[in-house]
């Protein structure tokens, strides 16, 4: 019994070893997996991945509309105080006051790319984009507003 | 054909001609020290850009590319920053020891490159006793590193000395017994007739089952021996920072790093002397006209071009494979490696006097 699970131990083990260096083996003759960048030279064709955090901005449409209701529910995600939302008063035609946001203000500087807020968005309004470009001679210019001038909510959004 | 024999011939002649015989063996031990120095130089530049690129690849990125074409010279850039480093000497620690200890390490792995034959008739020196006097010598780089260990008088060098030491104690018993295999067959412990017994095949393929399973485990007690992932403990970098070289700064530092990858190149030597016919070329037993073929390519090619895949081979474990603990280390040893390295030779010793082998 003993002697059984010694060879079966080796077996083991030596299958184990000889799959990850297939594995690895792999990777070594197939130059194509690479996944460096060599980014000032490709700065124009980068290819970055999906999921790369680069900056939280707020989605417009063509017609410069946006999907955030001013919930200020990516503000209390955020660990680190990075989002700011200011909020106004709409009247409407018919005279109800309707919540919207005047400022939605984004601390780049602190802003860790956790994607928390993200996740916290009940209404899809923002997300991560792929700019990772951000030097700045004066810290002033990373304190950056989302919302585009004129910009409004859609139609439908609750 | 080609052949540096009929090479070093004419220069012994030529030396014994000119000069009374003291002095020509003057200038032989000359030429040979500068020789290897030589190759030391150039191994070490070779095998550190070699283990960049590999390592580069594996782990799917694209390794040195400035400096020079392709990055060729990105170790050499690395050899000049390492000169003009400052050799550091910490306040604490033995002076003297600290000092020799990387010369020591350096001068047992140019020790060994005596008896490696390089190509036909390109010995430094073949004596009849030569994978003895190779494992004798070889466990001696463990006295330069403990006293590495122990000069810096720092608790990661200790720490990594000790387990070096524990490490290169057990393996070497069996990096011993699978090289035993081999000399079974041979007969000879002189590394020229190991490889002129090998003229109708290479012993890995003549000696079945058992010389594969000794050509693995050398493998494995190789790469144990010298130190190098997935045996690295001795200098693991996320427990011990660099083990038994925390302390060493500049050319000191290099002369270990160069040493590293010497017993690297030599312990591949060797396993291709032993294991895969070191210079000869690939014959297949009475294929007169294959084998005519094969001896075509020169010599030293065969053995460089051996060695090298050893050498890769060793690469490819390093970034393939954790790091083991050193309770699993010594288990792996004691409890796997002996016991069937010595199961292996009683099994080939049978084959050898029963003539099994072809």
């Amino acid at each position: 019994m003993f002697i059984k699970q010694y060879f079966k131990d080796i077996y083991n083990a030596v299958r184990s070893l000889l799959i990850g260096m297939n594995r690895t083996g792999y990777y070594f003759t197939h130059h194509k997996e690479i996944i460096t960048q060599q980014y000032p030279e490709n700065r124009l064709e980068l290819n970055l991945p999906e999921r790369f955090r680069g900056e939280v901005i707020l989605k417009h449409d063509e017609h410069n509309e946006h999907a955030c209701t001013g919930c200020s529910a990516c503000e209390l995600a955020c660990p680190n105080g990075t989002i700011k939302i200011i909020n106004k008063f709409d009247i409407s035609p018919d005279g109800k006051k309707k919540k919207a946001i005047d400022t939605f203000v984004y601390h780049l500087e602190l802003c860790t790319m956790c994607n928390l807020c993200i996740v916290a968005c009940p209404t899809d309004a923002i997300k991560m984009a792929q700019n990772f470009e951000h030097s700045v001679y004066n810290r002033g210019l990373l304190t950056k507003k989302l919302n585009q001038d004129g910009s409004k909510l859609r139609a439908g959004v609750e | 054909m080609f052949s540096l024999e009929s090479f070093t011939t004419i220069v012994q002649d030529w030396l014994n001609k000119t000069f009374p015989p003291n002095i020509a063996l003057f200038f032989e031990f000359v030429i040979v020290g500068v020789l290897a120095i030589a190759l030391f130089a150039g191994l070490g530049l070779i095998l550190v850009l070699m283990e960049r690129k590999v390592a580069a690849w594996i782990q799917i990125r694209l390794g040195p590319n400035r400096v020079g074409p392709k990055g060729i010279f990105q170790s050499m850039a690395d050899t000049v920053k390492l000169i003009m480093k400052e050799g550091l000497t910490p306040d604490g620690a033995d002076k003297f020891l600290f000092n020799l200890a990387p010369f020591i390490v350096m001068m047992v792995a140019m020790l060994v490159l005596a008896p490696i034959g390089f190509a036909k008739g390109f010995h430094i020196w073949d004596i009849n006793i030569g994978v003895l006097y190779i494992s004798a010598i070889s466990s001696v780089s463990v006295i330069g590193i403990l006293m590495a260990g122990w000069a810096s008088n720092s608790k990661y060098s200790l720490l990594g000395a000790m387990r070096s030491g524990a490490q290169m104690v057990s393996y070497e018993l069996s990096v011993g017994l699978s090289i035993l295999t081999i000399i079974v067959l041979t007969g000879s412990l002189s590394i020229n007739d190991i490889i002129l017994s090998q003229q109708t095949g290479w012993w890995i393929f003549r000696g079945h089952i058992p010389a594969v399973i000794a050509f693995v485990i050398f493998l494995i007690a190789v790469t144990a021996e010298t130190n190098r992932a997935p045996f690295d403990l001795s200098e693991a970098e996320s427990e011990l920072t660099a083990g038994f070289h925390t302390e060493y700064s500049g050319m000191k530092f290099a002369l270990f790093f160069l040493a590293e990858y010497i017993n690297i190149f030599i312990v591949c030597a060797i396993g291709a002397t032993l294991f895969l016919g070191g210079w000869m070329p690939f014959h297949i037993g009475t294929w007169d006209s294959f084998n005519h073929i094969m001896d075509y390519i020169p010599s030293f090619l065969w053995f460089f071009g051996k060695t090298f895949f050893l050498i890769f081979l060793i690469m490819w474990f390093r970034w393939t494979f954790p790091r083991l603990r050193i309770d699993q280390l010594l288990n792996l040893e004691w409890k796997y490696l002996l016991p069937i390295s010595m199961f292996n030779l009683i099994l080939m010793t049978l084959i050898a006097i029963k003539g099994w082998h072809f």
